[in-house]
Parts: structure tokens; sequence; C-alpha cells
């Protein structure tokens, strides 16, 4: 485990750009920053502003054109498609905005299905499971579907699966973008414990500043420029 | 396996479409069977004959008949066991929708030579007592209700007039492949009618049967029997009872293809339909399986589900028109005693059958699958919401 303060993501020169057609578009421009362990980053910024695309990189899901990625001492834009599939299986957890559960999956099921890549036997990959789910506070609802719970309860089987298999980050976009006030205070409230009391490194996307206040520090995103790091106190 | 509820649940997310996809399957496996049914029963001749029988014919046409003297000289032919002669009737009962096998056969040395015609002791004493004596296939006799000591009426056709005949016995197929819906009477009776009334056409057969001592001579036999006759006044062709049957299938061997190939083109369509169907749904689960990327699944994951899911729809269609092939075919078998009084579903089509709903299965899923693994993560992830 890396000390706290020591940088757990190196970011450096990242440029990234899609190609339309013929455009040739540029998303983000030579980004450079760390993330230190055991930080809460709240990643801000307008829209089309390259916040996903950052974050997709940064969780090995999209591939930088250029730049070097560092995470837990590993780059990993030099990994295989294959190799980075376990990488991401091993060190990142996910959480969505719109939750993306298999919804042929019940809560439990969800939960165990990142295990099934590990070499945990059935028993353990259903303890593990009951007990993320019990962290998240529903250790009742184990054999719902998703679409027989709510969004916020949705989200919080979410949060379940990424930390089942103990990631040293968790990525979250836009993780409250469709909750209601008080089911996102909730989820902020996890994350912020899961930073705070478990000491997960988070990075998290989104355009409410209210959410944002929950994070330890905030930087700016605008049109693929990185902003300076805002440190704030914990409200 | 996780995946494997994954899958199946998957199947069945869509309750309508898995259901008329599955239903399309069945209903094509279903036809597919029936068709391949037809196409055996059409052969059911060829398959039921035997090695070590050869059939002798005129060698320029079957029309034309051979000498009864042939008889004797068949006879003194290394390897010939039995002989026995015979003579197509084509009489007509009724009227010509009442179709049915009929023929006349030197009756002693035909039923020891066709030891699958069972008859019971005392029926087959009184067939062969019997000069205008016939014996039908079970199923024949039940069709129209004939009991033994019935007087039926032929019209002949090759042979005109019209011609009395008792029943005197009905036989069992020794297994369900033997034709029970056969009409055999004494080529004698033929015989001594025409020396009254067409002496030319007298002393006349339409083909001999040759039981020979051993399969593996039957070949041999058959060029003895040939070279005995060259250059006499009516050369022989003699072939074994499958080549002979096959000769008369060959002239229908063009439906029996056209058959065979709509058979395929209903596999055909129903693939089409599945692949149809597993691109819908690998559409709308592009999201799914994107996930299962993000959480470090590889190809073979995402390939395990799709193509799971395309085999329990074929699989489940496919074994639902297997189990309604039995009722079909035995309502078929009904309809059409006529013209195929052996109407069974065999194995192979069975097999056939499971092998089609596979390729159907993985055809479809392909392209689906191909799709699925190819798209970037970040890509399908956008997908959703
Ligand atoms: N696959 C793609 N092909 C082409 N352009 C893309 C693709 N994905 C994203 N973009 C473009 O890249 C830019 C940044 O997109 P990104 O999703 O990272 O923005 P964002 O900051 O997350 O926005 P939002 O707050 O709306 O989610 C946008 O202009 C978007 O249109
Ligand atoms: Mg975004």
């Amino acid at each position: 485990m890396t000390e706290p303060g020591a940088p757990i993501v190196e970011i450096r020169n990242v440029s990234k750009s899609y190609r339309r057609e013929n455009l040739v578009v540029p998303v983000l421009h030579a980004i450079s920053f760390d993330i230190a362990a055991g930080e809460f980053l709240a990643l801000m910024g307008p829209s089309g502003s390259g916040k996903t695309t950052l974050l997709n990189l940064l969780a090995g899901i999209d591939k930088a054109d250029s730049g070097v990625i560092r995470v837990g001492g590993v780059d990993i834009t030099t990994l295989t498609e294959t190799e980075l599939a376990r990488w991401r299986a091993n060190h990142v957890g996910f959480i969505f905005q719109f939750y993306n559960l298999i919804p042929v999956l019940r809560a439990v099921e969800n939960v165990e299905l990142p295990l099934h890549l590990t070499s945990l036997s059935r028993r353990q990959r259903r303890e593990h499971a009951e007990t993320a789910l019990g962290m998240v506070g529903l250790g009742h609802r184990l054999d719902h579907y998703p679409r027989e719970m709510s969004g916020g309860e949705q989200q919080r089987v979410a949060i379940a699966r990424a930390i089942v298999t103990d990631p040293t980050i968790l990525v979250a976009d836009e993780p409250t973008g469709d909750l209601d006030r008080v089911s996102a205070e909730e989820i902020l409230g996890l994350m912020e414990q899961l930073n705070s009391a478990m000491g997960k490194t988070v990075v998290m996307v989104t355009h409410d500043p209210r959410a944002a206040q929950r994070a330890k520090v905030i930087r700016h995103l605008d049109k693929g420029y990185m902003g300076d790091a805002a440190t704030q106190d914990p409200v | 396996m996780l995946l494997l509820k994954i899958l199946f649940r998957n199947a069945f997310r869509n309750r309508l479409r898995s259901a008329l996809t599955i239903l399309g399957v069945a209903v094509a496996i279903l036809a597919f069977g029936l068709l391949r049914t037809v196409i055996d029963a059409w052969y059911s001749g060829v398959e039921a004959a035997s090695a070590s029988r050869l059939v002798t014919r005129n060698a320029i046409s079957i029309i034309f008949p051979l000498p009864l003297a042939y008889s004797e000289k068949i006879r003194q032919i290394d390897g010939v066991k039995r002989v026995s002669h015979g003579n197509w009737f084509g009489g007509i009962y009724i009227d010509e929708k009442h179709f049915f096998a009929n023929f006349c056969v030197e009756a002693k040395g035909y039923l020891e030579i066709y030891p699958e015609f069972v008859l019971a002791p005392a029926e087959k004493k009184a067939f062969l007592a019997d000069r205008k004596g016939f014996i039908a296939g079970r199923k024949l006799a039940a069709r129209y209700g004939w009991r033994i000591g019935d007087t039926v009426t032929l019209r002949g056709t090759i042979f005109p007039g019209n011609w009395d005949f008792v029943l005197r016995g009905t036989y069992r197929g020794r297994d369900e492949t033997i034709d029970e819906t056969q009409f055999l009477f004494h080529w004698a009776y033929l015989n001594e009618t025409l020396k009254r009334t067409a002496p030319r056409r007298a002393d006349q057969v339409g083909f001999y049967m040759i039981a020979v001592t051993r399969p593996e001579v039957a070949a041999e036999v058959a060029l003895a029997v040939d070279k005995t006759f060259k250059n006499s006044l009516a050369e022989t062709l003699t072939e074994t009872e499958k080549a002979f049957n096959q000769g008369f299938i060959a002239m229908s061997g063009a439906i029996v293809t056209a058959i065979q190939m709509v058979s395929f083109v209903v596999i055909f369509i129903i693939m089409a339909v599945l692949a149809n169907t597993m691109a819908m749904t690998t559409r709308e689960r592009i999201g799914d399986y994107a996930i299962m990327k993000t959480l470090g699944f590889g190809s073979g994951g995402i390939a395990t589900v799709i193509f799971g899911e395309s085999l329990v729809i074929s699989l489940t269609g496919c074994l639902a028109g297997m189990a309604a092939t039995f009722p079909a075919a035995k309502g078929f078998s009904q309809g059409l005693a006529t013209y195929f009084p052996i109407f069974l579903v065999s194995a192979e089509t069975l097999w056939l059958d499971l092998l089609a709903s596979l390729v159907i299965a993985v055809v479809a899923a392909l392209i689906p699958t191909r799709q699925a693994i190819r798209i970037g993560i970040a890509d399908g992830l956008r997908r959703i919401g």
C-alpha cells in the first residue's frame, strides 16, 4: 500500500482526440496532474469538457493518444487489451450515473459478478457480496432485481459491486446525476465514508457543486484543459 | 456459473420476442423433420431391401416381360438358393384414388424369399391352396375392412377385365419398416386366365426374384444370370434388390431433390430469423456487455453469453419441434398411407434436427458476437441511459 499523500495516480501529458469522419476533435490537451493515495477528488467542468473521457483513460477503459498514466506504479498505457482487463478487475471499482447493473441478475449476483474473475470459491464469493451489500445498507435486499429497487438503492448495489474486489481506486461518473436530493446525499455520504473510513482513493466526476463539496480536492476541466486543484476542508 | 444465469435469463428477457422466435424454430424443425421423413418414406423400400436378394428384369425396360422358361435356367446357376417370379398387376380398386401396390407372384417361393412378410400358418396354407386367393397387408385389409373369405374385385389395366380374388390371409411386417399395404395374388391365376383370353401374353413374367446362398456371392450370381441370357431373345438385367428399388425411385429423383432443397431452405430462413433476433437482443444488451468488459470479462465471457442465449432459444425451439414431429408424422402417415406406406421419424432425422438447430444457433450468434466484442468499452457505455 502506498503511504497516504504519495501519488497513486500520475498523469503526464495525456492527450486524446476523437475522429469523426475526417474531422479530428481534440478532447484532452496534454493533461498532467497527480492524485494522492487516499484522496477524494471531484472533477468538475462544463458538459463536453472531457471529464468522462479523462476518467475512462485513468480507469483503463479507453486509450490515450499520447502521454503516460501510472496507477499504483503501473503505466497502464503500455498494457495489452487482455492485461488491461485483468488490471481493471483487480484495481478499479466503477460507479456510473445510470448504475449499470445487469438487469437479469439479482442484487447479490450483480455484486458477485466481478468476483467470478477471481479464484474465490462460490461460498466466499457469496460471503463477500453479502458483506459488501451490508456495508451499503442493503443486507436485506439481496435477492431483488434492479427493476425492483429505487435509483438510490440501485446505485448502492453498484457501489457494493465496485468495492467488493477491494480495488485501488474508485471511479465514479456523475454518481448522483440521476438521483433525487435525498438519495444523492446518501450516496455521497457512502462515498465519503469509503474514502475516510476505508482509505479508498475516489475520483468522482460531477456537475453538481454540492456533490463536489464532499470531496477533499476539486479540479476543473475546461475544453480539455486542466485547471489548478482547490483543496477544501470537509464540510 | 453466473454467466449461465445471465444467458438463460437473457434468452427469456423479452418474452414475446423469444416466444415467437422459439415458435419459429419449432415450426421450422417440424417442417424439416417431416420433409426428411417424406424422403425417408420414399427410400424406405430401398432401405428394407435385402443384400442377399436379386431381381432380374428385361434388360431393355422393366415394362417388357421375360419368358417363364428362364426360371429353370436360373435355378441351376451356382449360388442361387431359390427363385420366384411375378408380375406387376396394376389393378384398380374402386377408382384411381384408392391406390395400393398389387402384384402376382409365384407364392410358395416368394414367401420363402421374403420372410419379412409374416403370415399365420393356417392362412398361408389356405392362400397356397386357393388359386383365386390373395393376401393383403394388415393395414390395407384394415383400411377397407376386408375379412378372411371376402371377395375383392380389381379392375385390370395392364390385364383388362374385372378380376375377383378371395382374401385368404393378412400378413404382418416383421418390423415397422415393412410395407403392410401390399396386395399379393397367384401368378398362376393370371397366367391361366391369359392362356384363355390372350395366349400370346401367357407364360411371361415381369421379374424374377432370386435368393442367393450368401450375400457375398450376390454380385457374382447377378453377372452369371445376365451372361446366361446374353444374346437370347430377351436379355436380362439383374440387380440387387436395393439397386432395383432405387431404379424405381430414380424416376422421382427430381422431386426428392426438390424436397431436400426445400428442407434446407426452411432451415436457412429460420437461421435468418434467429440471426435477426440475436442482432436485436445484442444491440439492446451492448451496455451490459460493456459493463462486463469494464469489470474485466474478456471476449470469451461475452461470446459465452451471446452464443449461449442463441443456443438456448434454438434448442428450446428444436426440442419443441422434435416433440411435435411425432404426432404430426402420425397424422401424416394416416392421411397419406396410400402413398407412403412407411412413414416413420428416423433417429437420423432427429440427429439432423439437432445438428440443424446447433448450426442455426452458431451462425445467428456469429455477427452479433463479433460486434459486441469489437465495440470499445467507452463507446458501449455511452449507449446506456
Ligand atoms: N466516441 C466519440 N466520438 C466522437 N466524439 C466523442 C466521442 N466520445 C466523446 N466525444 C466528444 O468528446 C467530448 C468530451 O466528451 P466527454 O463525454 O468526455 O465530456 P463530459 O465532460 O463527460 O461531458 P458531460 O458532462 O456531458 O458528460 C465531447 O465533445 C464529445 O462530443
Ligand atoms: Mg460525462
